[in-house]
């Protein structure tokens, strides 16, 4: 469980730390390094070079702003637990930190880590999607904005570009009648998902407007679950709703079989999740209504 | 006198002060001048030819300062070392490994990183060669053989009891149920990792060994004898056990990454570290049970008369149980149980497959996880063949309290016992009859809620001389005290605690003997050149053996107490009256001299003729073993569409006899209950065809943590060892041996109205699924 040497950077700036990643393609970025380190302790990863991102300023905090929850992209996971406009207006958001590996990762653990690290077993990926997140990268090239919908490209693989960093993530401001839920079925505390369903829900005059769903360590990446947005979509949430949601959920799951389950298992469970998630959701939705 | 606070004192912890400020001194906290540090590096194949090992490629390494092969060891004899069992294991391969993860070859290098980076770097050529991993497969004829030194994969048979009477009795009953089950391979997992630091000193020809070990006496002694060809004797060797995170058995054998050390020091002429990581501790290990179990059990009029195992144990590519000699299979005869059975047989055959070698006791006393599992999993089907509730079968069919001492059908005497009265109080605090009525509504409603049972019987404290040794070394264990001139003592044993809490628990025994209040007595444990030779601690056999120790020295240096008394106060010995922790001149009680008094004179005005100081030693040899027991409830609620099983509530009642100190004794029964559940629903070490193992890190081995464990709900019945001086029999086990059938009864009794009549452990959410889904149970929301 050693790893072997790297170089190690701990830039001042993004430009300096974007420059790093370009002359260095063999370099990792740094955030809160609980995917990362244990992946170089046991050798699968070997970076020439971290370039660490703690003495870049700016890069943590959530606030709202200009219609949107902005997190910084180093903000920490125990932040989101402790933070008063998250738990009272982002459920979803909240249901999600809460049951990301255990609270001794989760105080070093960052949002933007969790994000980029892009694996299918990540929690916020699904979150995001449903919510409809955007992400914000710098890079050589300037500053732009990524749809969640465009950023997980494959397992471990995103759509930044070469030396792009990602710095803020921002999510859709909540307004009155929306409310989600984020059930995840995991065999202890700390393990990755067996399978988890990310529901975000709009309602509108006691009909569901609006509706993201997103599933969790079921495919290469997080997947959208288009057709159970759609069950969702103008129904008044009723059972028949879920049940062809939960449906169209498991349809879309792709899952593989390993040590968690059979495929087969993991599409029931992600049936079941879906269900549970979208009434939970419905519930929190007519609360803020 | 303060008071003396000896048996029944929640006595706060004296090792306590250390371990929460982070003071304890673990095998890695040691750290000697010039020290070099050894890595390993490992198969990546389960049985494969080595071709060629490329030394120079990890010799090219900065730091590295030497590679060891089998080679190597060849030319000092040490390729190969003998078990417990006598059977041998390699340290080195010499040109075959024979299971994932084997060590292959050692690195030697200035640091702990360029050890590391050596062993990464160190290219070894491998043929890969078949594979067996399933041991049924392994004894079929024209199996892959997994050792070249012997005719067949298959390792021993030994049964005990009467084949051919319980045959009769089975073909006599009017009920008789057979049933399969695995207990799959486990690992003990403790929180420390397995390490040592060999240090030789070529001037003196002295080896100091500072060993992560339960045993350190008996690990000198097989160093003594594994080395002796090579000029060590035993009077040169010290072992040190220092503070240990965690043993439950799996530091009982000697690891060939201890023997790397040691020669390794010697080669250098230097200390060597060696510290395992996680994934070596997990996939290399001795790992426990891994019993294929077939069982038969049957009843006539509703009395169980006859039980019947037949076992296939897989024992990975070397027979490295650490058993007490004459018991290939531990202690698995004690499979009768809690029931008065007249009749029974077990037979188990051992096999050879391309696995790590083992299997240790993981907390407990030589096998009895898997004989309890076994006639508890039954007792539970044979109740309901009989139409009967599990917890009223049980109270039929066991052995009555005034049966005792009690002859069991597989050659055991019960040492003492009270059953019923454990089982009734465990019904009693969770409700039992309130449960059964909830779960019949629920029932009604779709919901699976489950009540299982487990009224376990151990044995421990292994063992009596007549058939216990290891190697030839009698099972006894010592005591060793001294009582200094102010009436302080240091008290030295041959166990040694691995968090057991041995430096509060003895000192409370010689507390109650002697009326020395704990604090003021210094408990040692772990250097073979101050304590007293003893066998270790393992199978719950402290309290059994060196804490009787305890107990007699103290009595031997009390009786020397009242000569100096009687000398004190002039008056007669006859005439002395002990009290905790002085004697008084009978009808006198103002006439009296405490033991703190007597301590003193012992070394400044001792009778004439007598010898100075105030000291005795013992080596307990038990008369008998000890026969803990309890009964445990659990209740269950299953989640159809997950197939998650929760633990609402977890009843505990058990009954180890005396208890020393209830703190220390609750402790151990959460310990090992969260260790009981574990392989019940989580733990499991697997393989796949080609033997690469799944279950070698955390992510994949699933240790319980806080949020898995329930609330426990303890309760007591005090049933004396009557050969015991104290009357106490051991709690490290029971709990780990008896939680797990009671989780598997409690899921089986939930889904019992579905047909289902058995489940497989580790019953993880996917297994109950499974079932769940097969009996068209399954739930989509």
């Amino acid at each position: 469980m050693i790893p072997p040497s790297f170089d190690y950077h701990a830039p001042d700036t993004l430009e300096e730390a974007s420059r790093l990643l370009l002359a260095n393609p063999e370099a990792k970025l740094l955030a809160g390094g609980h995917s990362l380190i244990p992946m170089m302790r046991f050798r699968l990863a070997e970076p020439a070079a971290l370039v660490d991102l703690r003495k870049i300023p700016g890069l943590s905090g959530i606030r709202e702003d200009g219609g949107s929850l902005r997190i910084g992209a180093m903000t920490r996971e125990s932040e989101l637990e402790k933070s008063d406009l998250v738990q009272s207006r982002y459920p979803l958001l909240a249901d999600t930190t809460r049951v990301i590996a255990d609270p001794v990762v989760r105080n070093l653990a960052t949002v933007g880590g969790n994000v980029a690290h892009a694996d299918p077993g990540n929690d916020h990926p699904a979150a995001m999607l449903a919510y409809r997140a955007s992400f914000v990268a710098a890079g050589p090239s300037g500053q732009r904005t990524i749809a969640a919908s465009d950023f997980f490209t494959g397992p471990f693989s995103t759509s930044l570009e070469e030396g792009e960093i990602l710095t803020e993530i921002r999510i859709p401001e909540a307004g009155p009648g929306s409310g989600g839920a984020y059930r995840k079925f995991e065999r202890k505390v700390g393990d990755y998902a067996v399978a988890a369903v990310a529901v975000q829900l709009q309602l509108d005059g006691g009909r569901i407007s609006g509706a993201g769903v997103a599933l969790t360590n079921v495919g290469l990446t997080a997947i959208q679950a288009g057709a159970a947005e759609a069950a969702l979509v103008g129904s008044d949430g009723g059972d028949a709703a879920l049940d062809a949601a939960a449906e169209a959920a498991a349809a879309a799951a792709d899952p593989t079989d390993d040590h968690r389950g059979s495929a087969d298992y993991k599409r029931a469970v992600v049936r079941v999740l879906t269900h549970r998630a979208a009434s939970s959701a419905l519930t929190r939705a007519r609360e803020a209504s | 006198m303060a008071e003396c606070r000896g048996l029944g004192h929640s006595v706060q912890r004296k090792e306590d002060a250390r371990f929460i400020r982070g003071q304890g001194r673990y095998i890695d906290d040691i750290k000697l001048p010039g020290m070099l540090y050894l890595d390993i590096a490992r198969s990546p194949y389960a049985h494969a030819k080595i071709t060629r090992i490329h030394e120079d490629t990890a010799m090219a390494v900065d730091g590295v300062a030497a590679v060891i092969t089998g080679k190597t060891l060849e030319g000092f004899k040490l390729a190969w070392m003998p078990t417990l069992m006598s059977d041998q294991q390699m340290v080195l391969p010499v040109d075959t490994v024979k299971y994932q993860a084997q060590e292959v070859a050692a690195i030697v290098a200035t640091s702990r990183y360029a050890a590391a980076d050596g062993a990464a770097a160190l290219e070894v050529d491998y043929d890969p060669l078949p594979v067996v991993v399933d041991p049924h497969e392994a004894l079929k004829p024209g199996a892959t053989k997994v050792r070249d030194d012997k005719d067949s994969n298959h390792i021993f048979h030994w049964e005990h009891g009467d084949a051919d009477g319980t045959e009769a009795a089975l073909a006599g009953c009017d009920t008789v149920v057979e049933q399969k089950m695995h207990l799959p391979r486990i690992h003990v997992a403790s929180i420390e990792t397995c390490g040592c630091v060999a240090s030789w000193n070529p001037v003196e020809g002295h080896l100091t060994l500072y060993l992560t070990t339960q045993a350190p006496h008996a690990i000198r002694t097989v160093v003594a004898l594994v080395t002796a060809h090579l000029g060590l004797a035993e009077h040169k060797i010290r072992v040190i056990s220092p503070d240990i995170g965690g043993g439950f058995g799996g530091k009982v054998p000697v690891y060939p990454g201890y023997v790397l050390a040691t020669a390794a020091s010697v080669v250098t002429g230097k200390p060597v570290k060696w510290i395992e990581d996680r994934s070596e501790n997990l996939s290399a290990d001795s790992f426990a049970r891994d019993y294929h179990i077939t069982a038969t059990l049957g009843s006539k009029n509703g009395k169980v008369t006859a039980l019947k195992l037949d076992t296939v144990a897989d024992h990975g590519y070397s027979d490295a149980a650490a058993n007490p000699s004459k018991f290939p299979a531990g202690l698995y005869h004690i499979a009768t149980g809690s029931y008065d059975l007249e009749n029974a047989h077990v037979s188990v055959d051992g096999v050879y497959t391309n696995k790590p070698p083992g299997g240790i006791a993981y907390r407990c006393s030589f096998r009895v996880t898997e004989a309890v599992h076994a006639i508890e999993r039954m007792v539970d089907l044979l109740a309901r063949e009989n139409g009967e509730d599990p917890a009223d079968f049980r109270l039929r069919n066991f052995i009555k309290p005034e049966q005792f001492p009690y002859q069991s059908a597989l050659g055991w005497e019960y040492d003492s016992g009270n059953y019923g009265a454990a089982l009734e109080k465990a019904m009693d605090m969770i409700g039992y009859q309130d449960l059964r009525a909830e779960q019949a509504e629920k029932r009604a409603r779709g919901q699976l809620m489950g009540i299982g049972i487990s009224s376990f019987t151990e044995i421990v404290g292994a063992g009596p001389s007549k058939t216990f040794d290891i190697l030839g070394i009698k099972m006894f264990d010592s005591a060793e005290i001294r009582i200094h001139p102010t009436g302080k003592a240091i008290a030295r044993f041959g166990t040694k605690s691995q968090g057991q809490g041995h430096e509060t628990t003895y000192a409370q025994i010689i507390a109650e003997e002697l009326g020395i209040p704990p604090e003021d007595i210094q408990v040692e444990e772990g250097d073979t050149d101050t304590a007293p030779y003893g066998l270790g601690t393992y199978a719950s056999r402290s309290t059994p053996t060196a804490g009787a120790a305890a107990s007699i020295a103290s009595r031997k240096i009390r009786e020397k107490a009242r000569k100096i008394a009687a000398h004190l106060l002039e008056a007669d010995e006859a005439d002395l009256v002990w009290e905790q922790g002085k004697f008084h001149v009978k009808g006198s009680p103002d006439r009296a001299k405490t033991i703190q008094d007597i301590a003193f004179a012992a070394y400044t005005n001792h009778p004439q003729g007598m010898e100075a100081g105030l000291e005795a030693i013992s080596y307990y040899d038990p008369p008998n073993l000890t026969f803990p027991f309890g009964s445990y409830i659990c209740c269950v609620d299953i989640d159809r569409g997950t197939g998650q099983v929760k633990i609402r509530r977890f009843v505990a009642v058990d009954d180890c006899g005396v208890r020393i100190n209830p703190m220390i004794v609750d402790g151990q029964i959460h310990g090992g209950l969260t260790m009981g559940i574990a392989p019940a629903l989580l733990e499991e070490i697997s393989y796949d065809a080609d033997g690469n193992i799944t279950g070698g890190n955390l992510m994949e081995y699933l240790v319980p943590t806080a949020m898995e464990t329930p609330h426990w709900e303890l309760g007591e019945t005090v049933t004396p060892s009557p050969h015991h001086p104290i009357g106490a029999k051991g709690v490290g086990e029971s709990a780990t041996v008896g939680a797990p059938p009671a989780v598997v009864n409690a899921v089986v009794d939930a889904l019992w109205h579905l047909g289902v009549r058995h489940m497989e452990i580790p019953m993880t959410p996917a297994r109950v699924w499974n079932v769940l889904n097969e009996h068209g149970a399954a739930a989509t929301r």
